[in-house]
């Protein structure tokens, strides 16, 4: 049984299309016009417990909507979806408490109170002994250095504290799984390596599958053995990283991905064996 | 089920010490409630020239009336339609998706942290001060006060309800400031908040005995009159509890609706 495990996931939007001109406004007033966007394409992905998965493609490639439909915040138009045992959108509170979701680009953290704070109601909300809540703020506090900042506000701290921040909060519960959707966007060489470390650890230590999507490759070379890369909604590669050097006969990840991002193929006769282009 | 009782009263006494931290706001808010109060004083005083009962309401009654009604508001009063618009329209509101609660307690625990917060720094020291200029009628008796608290309380959940709605009618309008205008005047004037219900003529009292509003505001301040009394006022709890059940369900369906047809930004 896998831990993920997704098949022909697809997200359509609908999206009005304004005419133009002011007869054409008029005209929108009785007649809309939609157009259909298909961001996520029959994707077919599966996981299994303690992996650590990269999850990339160029912007609006369709990254952020599959990571929406896995933690079940948005619906999907077909195909199924399980994830730790539940169907994320249907089992929402059950399944929630099994996950933890960290967005790069917004925090979750309550933005006026203090950092502990947050974390005191995060106990609250996730019903975790306080033992446990100690013991794991303890440990996060050790390898993030948090213990400086945790009685500021969210809306004191620097980008790269809050990131600190945002990740222990979406661990302290110990949950099985943990989202990433651009975790080290803007952050400082020193603060990404000192991410990068924690999230091995916690991967090492609790065995917490991690999916995370980036624009650095960086994230995915120190921390993903296997890719996944998605173009236009479709699944372009799922595979070891290993694999794309060996197939492309290139050394350097960004090299390649840019040319997976261009619709390019590898030159036949380099492909290692039992690799496969989706 | 007990811990996600005390999940939501964590967050009433959260909401409660957050808004310690921003007094200077509520300073601007007394003086603008003491214009609003003076205004209306002045105006009711000059309408009720010599002796007259208007809509079962004589000047000392109606002074006490627009007092009341104003303080009370400032404990039921909540930008909860603004905080739902907002989360909807940043789409803050996927970030709410993915933790084991419902939104809408989270919403409401909060607020009542705010009412209570307001009830203490604002209505009371408010209601004891207007006391002191102008000394205004208390209520006849004990059950009418015991009545009217109730009454209050029913009163901060169906403003509530009636915001929560109107939060979510962003994600059908996509123009939030029209929705907020639209719902404040509503709620002013068929609450009774500016003028009592009785004051309208026979038609639109019926229009508005059938809609929610009046139990905000027109309903427990006559509770606190002592024009409904007894049986009469019991009934008015009754009519609340009604009120709360229908748009409950309504928000639910909203709720239900904005989550099946979220839409956030970016790739």
């Amino acid at each position: 049984m896998k831990l993920i495990e997704a098949r022909g996931l697809t997200k359509e939007f609908r999206i009005f299309s304004r005419s133009e001109g002011v007869m054409g406004a008029f005209r929108d007033l009785f007649h809309r016009k939609y157009r259909v966007l298909r961001a996520v394409d029959e994707i077919d992905f599966a996981v299994d417990r303690g992996e650590m998965v990269g999850y990339i493609g160029a912007n609006g490639a369709g990254k952020s909507t599959t990571i929406k439909m896995l933690t079940g915040i948005l619906v999907p138009t077909a195909g199924t979806v399980t994830v730790n045992g539940y169907v994320p959108h249907k089992q929402r509170e059950s399944y929630t408490k099994g996950i933890g979701v960290v967005f790069g680009q917004r925090s979750q953290l309550w933005w006026d109170i203090a950092v502990i704070e947050s974390f005191k109601l995060l106990r609250r909300i996730y019903d975790v002994p306080r033992a446990d809540f100690n013991r794991r703020l303890q440990q996060f506090d050790d390898i993030l250095g948090l213990s400086s900042f945790l009685n500021l506000p969210v809306r004191k701290l620097s980008l790269g504290q809050r990131m600190r921040c945002d990740l222990a909060a979406a661990l302290l519960h110990n949950p099985a799984i943990l989202f990433l959707d651009e975790p080290t966007i803007g952050l400082d060489v020193l603060a990404k390596s000192k991410i990068r470390e924690f999230l091995k650890e916690i991967n090492n230590e609790f065995k917490t599958t991690v999916i995370l999507t980036t624009h650095d490759l960086g994230d995915i070379e120190a921390l993903c053995p296997r890719v996944a890369i998605i173009d236009q909604g479709k699944m372009l590669y799922d595979g070891l990283v290993d694999n794309l050097f060996s197939q492309w006969g290139q050394d350097k990840l960004e090299d390649i991905v840019k040319r997976i991002y261009m619709g390019q193929k590898p030159e036949p006769g380099l492909a290692g064996g039992g690799v496969s282009l989706v | 089920m007990f811990n996600r009782l005390l999940l939501y009263l964590e967050l009433v006494r959260m909401e409660f010490v957050n808004n310690l931290a921003y007094r200077s706001f509520y300073f601007t808010g007394i003086l603008n409630y003491s214009i609003q109060i003076g205004a209306y004083f002045f105006l009711w005083d000059a309408v009720y020239v010599g002796n007259r009962v208007i809509g079962g309401l004589d000047r000392e009654a109606m002074i006490t009336y627009v007092i009341i009604a104003w303080v009370v508001r400032s404990f039921y009063f909540s930008n909860l339609d603004r905080r739902v618009g907002t989360d909807i329209r940043d789409g803050k509101i996927a970030l709410e998706l993915i933790r084991p609660y419902s939104y809408q307690m989270v919403k409401y625990a909060r607020s009542f942290g705010e009412a209570a917060f307001r009830m203490f720094f604002f209505a009371f020291p408010a209601g004891a001060a207007i006391y002191l200029i102008r000394p205004f009628t208390l209520p006849v008796g004990w059950d009418s006060v015991a009545m009217f608290v109730a009454a209050v309380l029913g009163a901060f959940v169906i403003n509530a309800q009636i915001s929560m709605i109107a939060g979510f009618a962003v994600f059908f309008t996509k123009s939030p400031t029209g929705v907020y205008k639209a719902k404040r005047v509503i709620m002013d004037l068929l609450s009774g908040l500016l003028l009592p219900i009785s004051f309208y003529p026979g038609w639109a009292r019926e229009i508005i005995q059938l809609l929610p509003f009046q139990a905000v505001s027109y309903l427990p301040n006559m509770i606190y009159l002592g024009k409904i009394r007894g049986a009469a006022a019991f009934e008015v709890l009754l009519l609340q509890v009604f009120w709360i059940a229908v748009l409950g369900f309504l928000a639910h369906l909203f709720w239900r609706f904005a989550v099946k047809h979220v839409v956030i930004q970016g790739g």
